[in-house]
């Protein structure tokens, strides 16, 4: 069943008009170059700018909605941490739902290994704690569509792997689950990958036939390395070779 | 917490509304009629423009701060309150308004004029240095404007007149003052109140606010422009007094536990509470001509400042 519907979406020099549908329960990873649009495909979809286009999750409109409709339609976790006022992690999971539920608060510091922190201010945990409760937050009211922007960027391997483990659970309650990321190796994990770069999703594949294929290479300016992993190609301009 | 507060609003404002209790006794012992008129024109007024003063200096304080993000902003650190004086001095001695409602008008454009400069010169995602000179100046400019305004003003008594409300004084203000302060005051602060959920979410960021559907430009300009109505209006009658709008939005956090939108209830209470206290202790001083209020207010809420100003930066240096 198709769960999100993009029309058109952009945003001026950033984003060229974009057309995406995204089936219930799909995991689907966001890869590209820096300031290839990744981001700006990602907010233009919830909505964060005044983007283009008109943006659907199971036939309603986004733009126009209210914020109770929006919180069970999406959830955006933006790449920035930052909270600006010392509010506890059991509060910032709060604010992810509509009305006040303990149980529900309680499961999410459970799932996030976050209980004996409960009552400490977010400003005082690691990014990588933050992290945590940022994700919480945004799985609290269990939308329809989750739209995260490099959540797994400042983890430990342990909880990467973890957070990947919760996407696949998302997914088999019939979230569908966008992710950006720049960690190619976590790709496998994906039903599906969008390669984006100069504002475009350029590619829209299985991972595998993605990153099998050579204008991947091209576009990422890397190549498989022949003892594992990935390695870069040598620029072609000759004035930058020192 | 909530509980204390509220009992400690209610017994201020008892306090204030009954205290001293002598005159009354007195003034009922010649006539029962005479009490009663103390009572209601002259207390009743007082104790209900004093409390809606702290209130909406606590909401408002509370809400710029929100909207900031930055517990520095406030009414009169962001030059909103002066700007609402120079709105009602240039309306009472040189536009000639005489009419409470139309000086409370002059102060909330003062105010308006003022928080809308702050915004084009430090911009409204400002840190706290840029937001603190830039109030500066704006504070600086409008006293400065003011003073000007009032040596110059075709009346010859309007320095020494206006010395009696600029720095605050709730001393003899009729029910029209007080009500030509509080209408306004008390819709701008419900308004206000209506916004707390979404400054609650703007705490997680304006992105995700946006993805929920609540524009931060949009709900800024409505901060600004309800925050200087109410402001502007309680500065015309009973002229600027500070630091409440910069301490009870912090003790409001305390009690919303850090939810910037929600404190702004608890800054309300918290904020009479102050203004009570400040105008009590005003009233009991024994001297022969008033103490204005912002002297008291200023005296203690400088060591509370300077307190703020160490914890940010302990905060920042962490």
């Amino acid at each position: 069943m198709t769960s999100l519907i993009a029309k058109g979406v952009a945003l001026e020099h950033r984003l060229h008009p974009t057309n995406l549908e995204v089936e219930a329960g799909q995991l689907v990873a966001l890869v590209g170059p820096n300031g290839g649009g990744k981001t700006s495909l990602l907010r233009s979809m919830a909505r964060v700018e005044r983007a283009g286009g008109s943006v659907e999750i199971d036939g309603e409109q986004l733009d126009g909605a209210g914020e109770a409709r929006l919180r069970s339609l999406l959830a955006f976790l933006p790449a920035s941490r930052e909270i600006a006022w010392p509010i506890a992690v059991r509060d910032v999971i709060g604010l992810g739902l509509e009305r006040r539920d303990d149980t529900r608060i309680a499961e999410l510091l459970e799932l996030f290994e976050l209980t004996d922190l409960g009552t400490r201010p977010i400003d005082r945990l690691s990014t990588g704690e933050r992290e945590r409760v940022l994700m919480a937050r945004a799985l609290a009211a269990r939308p329809k569509v989750l739209l995260l922007d490099e959540p797994l960027s400042n983890l430990d391997p342990y909880w990467i792997l973890r957070f990947l483990d919760i996407f696949r659970s998302a997914a088999a309650l019939g979230q569908a689950v966008l992710v950006a990321l720049h960690d190619l190796t976590l790709l496998p994990r994906f039903d599906r990958a969008l390669l984006i770069a100069d504002g475009r999703v350029q590619m829209d594949e299985t991972p595998a036939d993605l990153t099998a294929s050579e204008r991947f290479g091209e576009i990422f300016r890397i190549r498989e390395d022949p003892n594992g992993g990935w390695m870069f190609r040598p620029r072609v301009d000759p004035r930058s070779s020192p | 917490m909530r509980a204390l507060t509220v009992f400690l609003l209610l017994l201020a404002a008892a306090a204030h509304f009954l205290l001293p209790l002598g005159s009354l006794r007195e003034a009922s012992a010649i006539d029962p009629g005479l009490a009663r008129l103390i009572l209601v024109e002259l207390r009743l007024p007082r104790t209900l423009l004093v409390i809606g003063y702290g209130a909406a200096l606590g909401v408002c304080g509370a809400a710029l701060q929100a909207i900031f993000s930055n517990p520095l902003a406030s009414p009169d650190l962001s030059g909103a309150s002066s700007g609402a004086a120079l709105g009602a001095v240039l309306g009472g001695y040189w536009l000639g308004f005489t009419q409470p409602l139309a000086l409370a008008a002059c102060g909330a454009a003062g105010a308006l004029g003022t928080l809308a400069l702050l915004v084009m010169l430090a911009g409204r995602k400002v840190e706290t240095t840029t937001l603190l000179l830039a109030g500066l100046a704006i504070s600086l400019a409008a006293g400065a404007a003011t003073s000007l305004a009032l040596a110059l003003a075709p009346s010859p008594f309007a320095f020494y007149d206006a010395f009696d409300w600029l720095m605050g004084s709730f001393v003899d203000r009729s029910l029209g003052q007080a009500a030509a302060a509080l209408i306004p005051a008390t819709i701008a602060v419900a308004f206000l109140l209506l916004r707390s959920r979404a400054l609650d979410l703007v705490a997680l960021g304006e992105d995700v606010a946006a993805s929920l559907g609540i524009k931060a430009n949009r709900l800024a300009l409505e901060i600004i422009a309800l925050s200087a109505i109410a402001v502007g209006a309680c500065v015309s009658v009973a002229g600027a007094i500070g630091f409440i709008g910069l301490v009870a939005p912090v003790a409001g956090r305390h009690i919303s536990r850090g939810h910037p939108g929600s404190a702004m209830l608890p800054a309300a209470a918290v904020g009479a509470i102050l203004m009570l206290v400040a105008d009590l202790a005003v009233r009991s001083v024994p001297l022969d001509r008033p103490i204005p209020v912002g002297v008291i207010t200023a005296l203690f809420g400088t060591p509370l400042f300077v307190w703020l100003v160490i914890t940010m930066r302990r905060r920042l240096t962490a």
